[in-house]
């Protein structure tokens, strides 16, 4: 079976700053993928590169067996349909509300009825765990979580394949993180979802990610599951998962 | 991988027993035309027991799944029943997983009298924050003049700087586009009059009309408007977004008061620079209204600049001075006053510094005016 993403090869520079050399991997159906990285690391930039945001210098990425340096026009149109993008800030828009917010894409390329894309829209509100009256506040009046939880019931408005999520967890609580991992885990398995999600939070990493890559030196310098990458004796991984932090939470196991 | 469009039928079996057939996709991107035979069903079927039957079905994801949901609980409060058949294992699940995120809520449509009411409702609304506008800005005006108050009893911890670094901001940057605005005005009155003027042989009189209107009038109007455009809505921009990025609080957690900070250098920068830079749209206006004498009513420079000195009583020159500070106290505290109303989204950056150029205009124009009454009434 092809990968929902395969990367190869990539180099990507910002002048004389190179932050990819040479980064390939490979995403399959089915699996909530993370990138990981330190500060830095080109884990963010990655993710936008896949997400046709920016292009990379050399190097090939392929979504949905679509090489996004030949994509034609309406391919990408069609591809961007099939994707939900998720934020680090939320990014949702600041003049609608979250109920116009969620239906924004189902508005602009369906044709359903209004009153049938309101009730989708409260499903999926629903879904990420708000109450129906979030769904008329504007996204000034949300907490920070909630922010999080709209903009993923934005992300899954027009039931994508494919789920990008930048930095998650970041920004709430060790409780609200639990359980936006645990919401996470749901939806894969309720509607069938691929995940990408670039996170430094180790608890996500234990408790939800089934593979993994791990940047840094400009290049991926482990993938594969938890267990494998732990094998690796890199120094940056070494560092990453035995630091003060990594052990506390391998002494409590999976 | 094609998808296949959504099809619904209906297969009348007897009078009130009805069979919906489905065929294809039921996803986001194919549901369009199985939802319009919906539609269109639900519109007439009444009192009827329906068999579903979806076992033709393809794929399913959850906006087809609400799809059915939807015009199951429509049709179900028509007063049919409804068996659903040939559901595959997929469905099932998915159905039991979507069906208890349907909630109960309902809508609630404006009524005719409401839609009546609205205007007055909103006229009702428009007034309320016009006062309360008025109330939050008398209160921020005594607010900044006890920071004033402050500020001058100890002078030291005036923010010499700031007033300094505003004063080339607002002021010398300006300069330019004062100089083109001021000069064109000189070059717009002198055309004008010039018209008139030749139809009387009363040439020379041109230099008592520009001096008098440029250095009484038009200097300090327009220089204030070029000012409330320029400065008064980069106050309100800058201190939006400062008050959007918290800076504004995290200033009063380190005890440095915004007033202090922010709002009175501005304030005593633009009151200190407009003064001047109306007198410098003096000299650029008049220089105008010169060239143009020069080159349409034959008036030399010397005999123009001999006939100013005659004509121009120094009271207008210093009136018109003298508007300066009012005018840029005015821009300023609106400009500051609408930044500091900046809310926590970004749209309303721009909603503010829109409201702030509005209101620092009206008022210069409005300031001028009564300070016209007031100097003819006077007599001056």
């Amino acid at each position: 079976m092809n990968p929902i993403i395969k990367v190869t090869d990539v180099v990507t520079r910002f002048g004389d700053n190179v932050i990819h050399d040479g980064v390939s991997l490979s995403v399959q159906k089915g699996e909530i993928y993370g990138l990981l990285g330190g500060s830095g690391s080109g884990k963010s930039t990655l993710m936008k590169e896949m997400i046709m945001l920016l292009q990379p210098a050399s190097g090939e990425i392929s979504v949905f067996d679509y090489d996004l340096n030949k994509i034609s026009r309406m391919e990408a149109a069609s591809l961007r349909r099939r994707w939900g993008v998720l934020f680090q800030q939320g990014a949702l828009y600041s003049s609608l509300t979250v109920m116009e917010n969620v239906a924004i894409r189902l508005k602009e390329y369906t044709k359903l009825p209004a009153e049938l894309i309101r009730e989708i829209v409260y499903m999926k509100i629903n879904m990420v765990g708000l109450p129906d009256h979030a769904a008329d506040l504007y996204p000034s009046e949300l907490s920070g979580g909630m922010v999080k939880r709209a903009s993923l019931a934005r992300a899954l408005a027009m039931d994508p394949r494919l789920l990008f999520l930048d930095e998650p967890t970041s920004g709430l609580d060790p409780v609200g993180a639990e359980e936006f991992d645990d919401l996470i885990l749901e939806l894969r398995d309720m509607l069938g979802l691929t995940v990408v999600m670039v996170t430094h939070d180790l608890d996500s990493i234990w408790t939800i990610v089934d593979r993994f890559a791990v940047l840094g030196d400009k290049k991926v310098i482990a993938e594969g599951t938890l267990n494998e990458v732990m094998q690796q004796p890199h120094p940056i991984i070494q560092q990453f998962f035995k630091g003060e932090r990594g052990r506390l939470r391998s002494g409590y196991g999976k | 991988m094609e998808l296949q469009q959504a099809q619904i039928q209906k297969v009348d079996v007897k009078t009130g027993t009805l069979i919906f057939e489905c065929q294809g996709d039921w996803t986001v991107d194919t549901l369009q035309s199985a939802v319009q035979s919906l539609e269109g069903y639900s519109r007439t079927v009444r009192n009827s027991s329906i068999q579903w039957d979806v076992s033709a079905v393809g794929l399913v994801d959850s906006a087809g799944m609400m799809c059915f949901i939807y015009f199951q609980d429509l049709l179900k409060s028509q007063q049919c029943s409804i068996e659903l058949s040939g559901a595959s294992e997929e469905f099932e699940e998915l159905y039991e997983l979507l069906r208890p995120l349907v909630s109960e809520h309902t809508v609630s449509k404006p009524g005719v009298l409401s839609r009546i009411q609205a205007p007055f409702r909103h006229l009702g609304k428009a007034t309320a924050a016009f006062w309360r506008d008025i109330a939050e800005f008398l209160s921020f005006v005594g607010e900044n003049f006890v920071a004033l108050v402050l500020s001058v009893r100890h002078p030291s911890s005036i923010r010499y700087s700031a007033i300094i670094k505003n004063i080339e901001d607002a002021g010398v940057r300006a300069l330019p586009i004062v100089a083109l605005t001021s000069f064109l005005i000189g070059v717009v009155i002198a055309y004008q009059g010039a018209v008139q003027l030749q139809k009387f042989g009363a040439n020379i009189f041109i230099v008592d009309m520009i001096g008098i209107s440029v250095t009484r009038e038009l200097a300090p109007l327009i220089t204030a408007i070029v000012v409330a455009g320029r400065t008064g809505s980069s106050y309100t921009a800058q201190l939006g977004a400062m008050k959007i990025t918290e800076e504004i609080n995290a200033m009063r957690t380190m005890g440095f008061e915004p007033h202090r900070f922010l709002v009175l250098p501005r304030i005593i920068a633009l009151m200190l620079v407009l003064p001047l830079m109306i007198f410098f749209a003096d000299i650029i206006g008049i220089a105008g209204g010169m060239v143009v004498s020069h080159l349409h009513l034959n008036i030399s420079y010397s005999e123009f600049i001999h006939r100013l000195q005659d004509v121009l009583d120094i009271k207008h020159f210093w009136i018109g001075l003298g508007k300066g500070p009012f005018f840029a106290w005015l821009i300023a505290i609106t400009g500051c006053f609408r930044g500091f109303q900046v809310s926590r989204n970004t749209e309303s950056i721009g909603r503010y510094t829109t409201i702030s150029v509005v209101n620092a205009i009206f008022l210069v124009i409005a300031c001028d005016a009564v300070f016209s009454i007031v100097f003819t009434e006077l007599g001056i």
